[in-house]
């Protein structure tokens, strides 16, 4: 008998994805989906995606799914979580929905030590939009609606949600990983994994941040997005664990 | 358990509520109905529910649309600013189809208006609020009684038609004591096949949702919706008359109003003018049609309103032109006494010469 050792994990319907090639967003989705598998607990798992690209998220994921308002995600999933405590709750953000317009949001959640887990898919822009300039887009960064870049003087600097989200008790875990070579993988999925076991040993809030390419809106090749990622996201966004239960104990 | 008490009208929406079998609230204080955030914060741990107060109105509404996605009671409340920062929320509740209480004690307004009782609401409770086509059923209790009995109703509704359900009362009605009773009841259990609340047994993963990319699709979501609401409009027109038997001008007023228009239709009475009055109970679905079929009798109305006049257009609406429709309002936290109502109603009667 031959032994099956890679499939689609039972976690993701058999769809297309909508996403653009090159687009992050399909193995982001995929590695929150084996990490539900391997953990058993997809039929308790309970998602909520926002208003921004992973707004038909739902279409996707073969397990209950709220699509909610524009940043409003951590809000509902509160909600959620509240009234079935037994469930696994997460919700899946993009950087303008996360750090922009619900920022009030997922700061409470975090305050409130909200048993939920938070996948924050950051790629510097608003996508579904059409590429307008978010709190996350980096200095110097020409979007549709910073067309001479992004001007420090303006609008300040790009917001660091994962650092800022550290510092308040309630978050017992945040990283920052990124999906941009298959041992940057690796480690995001462990992150990911993580983040899930955080709130089944409920300790409290817990967020993975992945850095991620936006080829369409920058305006790049799905290589040359990779690269930029590399070259511009990583050093002003470092990946790593931020902050764990473990190094709280220290 | 049907014996009297005495309870302010906010605590008692509270006790309705878990009567009603809600066990999870989410809300945020604000004046003049903070009473019932309080007495939800209190009793809800007792029996073993969930109070949470939320940073925002905005976060509190979409704690309501998680919370009813898994098939929970749950209710939120606040006052007229706070109602505005929860129309996103509402919208979308409406949208995905989720049950929900929400209780509206109305203040003045505009802006940050007034903490007095006002009923300068009326326009975005029934008439939308939030963006797109839906309708709020709107429930207007005139006693800390119907508080108590209209919440309970509230959940029922809500739960037999997958719909937000507003409690729109004001600031009076919030504030003050009175006698009541809780009758029996049995809470209506209602399966709820599509709710979101992890897959169990189940195969196909429930969505909750009101996204419609496609024209097609959201244009059919929008006839089913519309379906809905004209079943409801059926179903669930409350009001109450007294005095229009023989009525040659008929009052026309809701929530405290209908308390004060009550006392000027009996001052009228006394003096022998044939004054009745007729009470929405319901403001969405509204009373037309009884107000159709007084207009064949009746010479005239009169809309008494906390408000500059807003049900005054739903009366002029449902009398379709067959007679006069007059109005007084009061706004900004001013209530009018019996005697400027009355005053009111001789106004019109020296209009039409009366008899």
């Amino acid at each position: 008998m031959m032994e099956k050792i890679f499939g689609r994990p039972e976690s993701l319907l058999d769809v297309p994805f909508h996403y653009c090639p090159g687009c992050h967003h399909g193995i982001i989705h995929r590695l929150v989906a084996e990490v539900i598998d391997e953990l058993k607990v997809r039929t308790s798992t309970i998602g909520v995606a926002p208003v921004g690209c992973s707004v038909l998220a739902y279409e996707y994921f073969n397990f209950d799914v709220y699509e909610a308002a524009h940043g409003r995600a951590p809000a509902v999933a509160t909600g959620v979580k509240r009234v079935l405590p037994d469930t696994t709750v997460f919700t899946y953000q993009g950087d303008g929905d996360l750090a922009a317009i619900g920022c009030a949001e997922i700061m409470h959640a975090a305050i409130r030590g909200e048993k939920i887990t938070t996948i924050f898919v950051n790629n510097a822009i608003y996508g579904m939009t059409g590429g307008q300039m978010a709190p996350t887009t980096l200095i110097e960064q020409v979007t549709q609606t910073s067309p001479y870049g992004r001007n420090q003087d303006i609008v300040g600097m790009p917001v660091k949600m994962s650092e800022v989200l550290a510092t308040i008790d309630g978050a017992k875990f945040i990283a920052r990983v990124a999906v941009n070579n298959p041992a940057n993988m690796a480690k995001a999925k462990a992150a990911i994994k993580k983040a899930f076991e955080i709130q089944h040993q409920g300790l409290g809030f817990a967020m993975v941040e992945v850095l991620s390419t936006c080829p369409t809106n920058w305006a790049m090749t799905p290589v040359q997005a990779t690269k930029w990622l590399e070259e511009n996201m990583i050093p002003y966004y470092p990946l790593g664990i931020i902050k764990s239960p473990e190094e709280v104990a220290k | 358990m049907s014996e009297k008490i005495i309870m302010k009208g906010n605590e008692a929406i509270g006790e309705a509520a878990i009567v009603a079998g809600c066990r999870h609230y989410f809300g945020y204080p604000i004046t003049p109905q903070t009473e019932l955030t309080e007495y939800m914060a209190k009793k809800l741990p007792l029996v073993n529910g969930v109070f949470l107060q939320a940073e925002s109105e905005v976060a509190a509404i979409n704690m309501v649309y998680g919370a009813a996605g898994t098939g929970a009671r749950v209710m939120t409340s606040s006052s007229s600013p706070g109602i505005s920062l929860k129309q996103e929320g509402i919208s979308y509740i409406a949208g995905a189809e989720l049950p929900c209480v929400i209780v509206n004690m109305m203040r003045g307004g505009p802006g940050l208006g007034s903490i007095q009782p006002s009923q300068a609401d009326y326009f975005q409770a029934t008439k939308g609020g939030g963006h797109g086509d839906y309708r709020n059923i709107v429930l207007a209790p005139n006693s800390v009684q119907e508080l108590v009995d209209f919440t309970i109703l509230a959940f029922d509704l809500a739960d037999q038609y997958r719909n937000p359900v507003f409690v729109l009362g004001d600031g009076a009605l919030g504030q003050m004591m009175e006698p009541l009773e809780f009758k029996p009841l049995e809470v209506k259990s209602v399966e709820k096949p599509w709710a979101a609340n992890g897959l169990g047994t189940r195969k196909t993963p429930n969505v909750i949702n009101s996204l419609y990319l496609k024209p097609e699709q959201l244009e059919a979501h929008n006839v089913k919706l519309q379906k809905k609401y004209q079943l409801i409009t059926e179903n669930e027109i409350r009001w109450e008359e007294q005095n229009t038997q023989d009525a040659d001008l008929v009052i026309v007023a809701y929530g405290i109003t209908s308390r004060i228009a009550t006392s000027a239709m009996q001052m009228a009475r006394a003096d022998g003018l044939k004054v009745g009055m007729l009470r929405p109970q319901t403001l969405w679905p509204f009373p037309c049609e009884p107000l159709n079929n007084l207009a064949d009798k009746a010479s005239a109305f009169l809309t008494v309103e906390l408000s500059a006049g807003q049900m005054v257009e739903d009366v002029k609406l449902s009398v379709n032109g067959k007679k006069p429709v007059y109005f007084y309002g009061r706004t900004g936290g001013m209530i009018p006494n019996p005697k400027e109502i009355y005053q009111e109603i001789k106004k019109i009667y020296g209009m039409k010469e009366a008899k």
